[in-house]
């Protein structure tokens, strides 16, 4: 391994640290403009990490160790997704490792984790959380992997570098089959992320909630870290559409002139899909919990039907 | 499966058409209110327009610029104006069906798509012409809307999904042989339209009969 791409793996892994809150606090500053508030500003993330990080934390008295660990397991593994998605060149030495299929074994294994720890304690919220995560995960999943079954039937690879040198490299051609997957991915990144047809993320107070309702227990560095995933879990699912859908402007192995330019169509790309994600949330109102298998049973429809088009069509 | 690397636009497009035809066929399989079936009907037929003027366009066949015209007049025009005015003049405009289990039904269809892609497959190698990739979807569509008119309950539906398995007959049609003889289509063109008119006249007769339009009344023969 040339020392190049080590460092370029460290480079991105700095990177999807900090950008993570920023892209947060971008759709949240979007959300708010486009409802007439002034909003929060972009660095408002950063600093609710920083307050989160110098209180005190509190823990109930049954916390177990699997409370208590599981900030960490989650923060992990999100980081680990992070790294492994090709965000500004394909030189990633670890995404050599993990291909599409263990990136899906990945965010699981942090879903359940959370979903445990969730029901540690024992309060009705946690468990009740716990169980509709788990209703809009074993849902959501299969979609999801379908999407990737698609995309890697096309490049004939299931590792996300391969992907996307293989659809960046094609040039300008109709996928009919990666426009409906696309769509698929688009309602999954909804409901993973918690986002508004399905859930809503500004919200503590009411019984319809699912991933706040899970995190009610955690408070100061451990609320921090959970939140600090879940916007690297935002980052992770909206580069791996960027790396499926739009591949354009991701460096080549070993081309490092064009790195710059790259993050800059990252920059562009990111900022164009949180002010698309903000305007989806501004436009849609949140369904009802019973009616979310209906809503991720036609995303599982439409991946379906991408795979059997690409099959029938070869495209 | 076909290996289509470096095809021209207008192959391209026609693939994506096919595509669409499938996704609004599946549309109008989940859709309750019979106002947005009678768009997705419309939407249907101008998909398909464009494909068969796509496909005119790239196999030259002349004629086949009149069944687009033909098609457009009739399927986007003609007959969705005419089921707008049936049912606002049954006043049945904002009426919202009970399915049956959407997920359950959607699973079928894929069954449904599977099953037509496979049948249509060994069709499609003796078919020698450059649209035969897509008689697969043309199948399906029509598989698609036969179910769907199996499993309304209400009678302007079951004929929407009628007009639907047409649709995609004749997308089968332009796919598999670059469409029929013009006297054969202008034939169905018109019994199509000379159909939807007995329709209307019939759904009145069975209103004036039964006050409704759900079709398990008319399962017995007798009042009790």
């Amino acid at each position: 391994m040339k020392l190049s791409t080590l460092l370029f793996q460290f480079f991105q892994n700095g990177l999807v640290l900090l950008l993570a809150p920023l892209l947060l606090g971008w759709v949240n500053q979007c959300r708010a403009w486009l409802q007439n508030r002034s909003g929060a500003g972009l660095l408002q993330p950063y600093r609710m990490l920083f307050k989160l990080f110098h209180k005190d934390a509190v823990l109930a008295d049954n916390a177990s160790v699997l409370f208590r660990s599981t900030p960490y397991i989650l923060f992990s593994c999100m980081w680990l997704a992070a790294s492994l998605v090709p965000m500004v060149a394909t030189d990633l030495p670890l995404s050599a490792a993990v291909d599409v299929i263990a990136l899906v074994g990945i965010l699981a294994l942090a879903r359940v984790f959370i979903a445990l720890a969730a029901m540690d304690i024992g309060t009705a919220f946690g468990s009740l959380g716990a169980r509709r995560e788990m209703l809009v995960s074993f849902l959501a999943e299969p979609a999801l992997l379908m999407v990737f079954f698609t995309a890697a039937s096309i490049s004939a690879s299931t590792s996300l570098v391969t992907i996307v040198e293989t659809i960046a490299h094609r040039g300008f051609f109709i996928y009919p089959s990666l426009a409906f997957a696309g769509i698929a991915f688009l309602m999954v990144l909804l409901a993973e992320n918690a986002r508004i047809p399905v859930d809503n993320p500004s919200t503590h107070l009411e019984l319809t909630m699912i991933h706040e309702a899970m995190i009610l227990e955690y408070s100061a560095r451990h609320l921090a870290l959970i939140e600090w995933a879940s916007s690297l879990k935002l980052l992770v699912y909206m580069s791996i559409g960027f790396a499926l859908f739009l591949p354009f402007g991701i460096t080549e192995a070993g081309n490092w002139a064009a790195l710059p330019l790259s993050l800059a169509a990252l920059f562009a790309k990111l900022a164009v899909a949180g002010f698309g994600l903000a305007l989806l949330e501004t436009l849609s109102a949140k369904q009802r919990v019973f009616r979310v298998p209906e809503y991720l049973g036609t995303a599982f429809l439409l991946a379906v039907l991408a795979i059997l088009i690409h099959y029938l069509l070869g495209a | 499966m076909a290996v289509i690397e470096h095809l021209p636009i207008a192959q391209q497009l026609l693939n994506l058409f096919a595509a669409l035809l499938l996704l609004i066929a599946f549309a109008m399989l989940s859709q309750r209110r019979i106002l947005s079936l009678i768009n997705l009907f419309a939407l249907q037929g101008f998909i398909l327009t464009l494909s068969i003027a796509d496909s005119a366009w790239l196999t030259h066949q002349n004629h086949l610029y009149y069944s687009a015209a033909l098609t457009l007049l009739i399927k986007v025009i003609i007959l969705p104006w005419l089921l707008h005015r049936l049912i606002r003049q049954l006043n049945i405009e904002w009426d919202v069906e009970t399915l049956i289990n959407i997920p359950t039904t959607m699973l079928i269809g894929i069954v449904l798509v599977v099953f037509a892609f496979n049948l249509a497959l060994p069709i499609s190698e003796l078919s020698g012409t450059i649209l035969r990739h897509t008689l697969g979807i043309a199948t399906a569509s029509v598989l698609l809307s036969f179910m769907m008119m199996i499993t309304r309950r209400k009678a302007v539906p079951q004929v929407i999904g009628f007009l639907a398995m047409e649709n995609g007959l004749f997308f089968a049609a332009t796919s598999a042989t670059y469409g029929m003889p013009m006297v054969v289509e202008l034939g169905i063109a018109l019994d199509v339209l000379v159909g939807m008119f007995i329709f209307g006249i019939f759904f009145f007769q069975i209103r004036e009969t039964f006050d409704s339009l759900e079709i398990r009344h008319m399962e017995k023969l007798k009042e009790d």
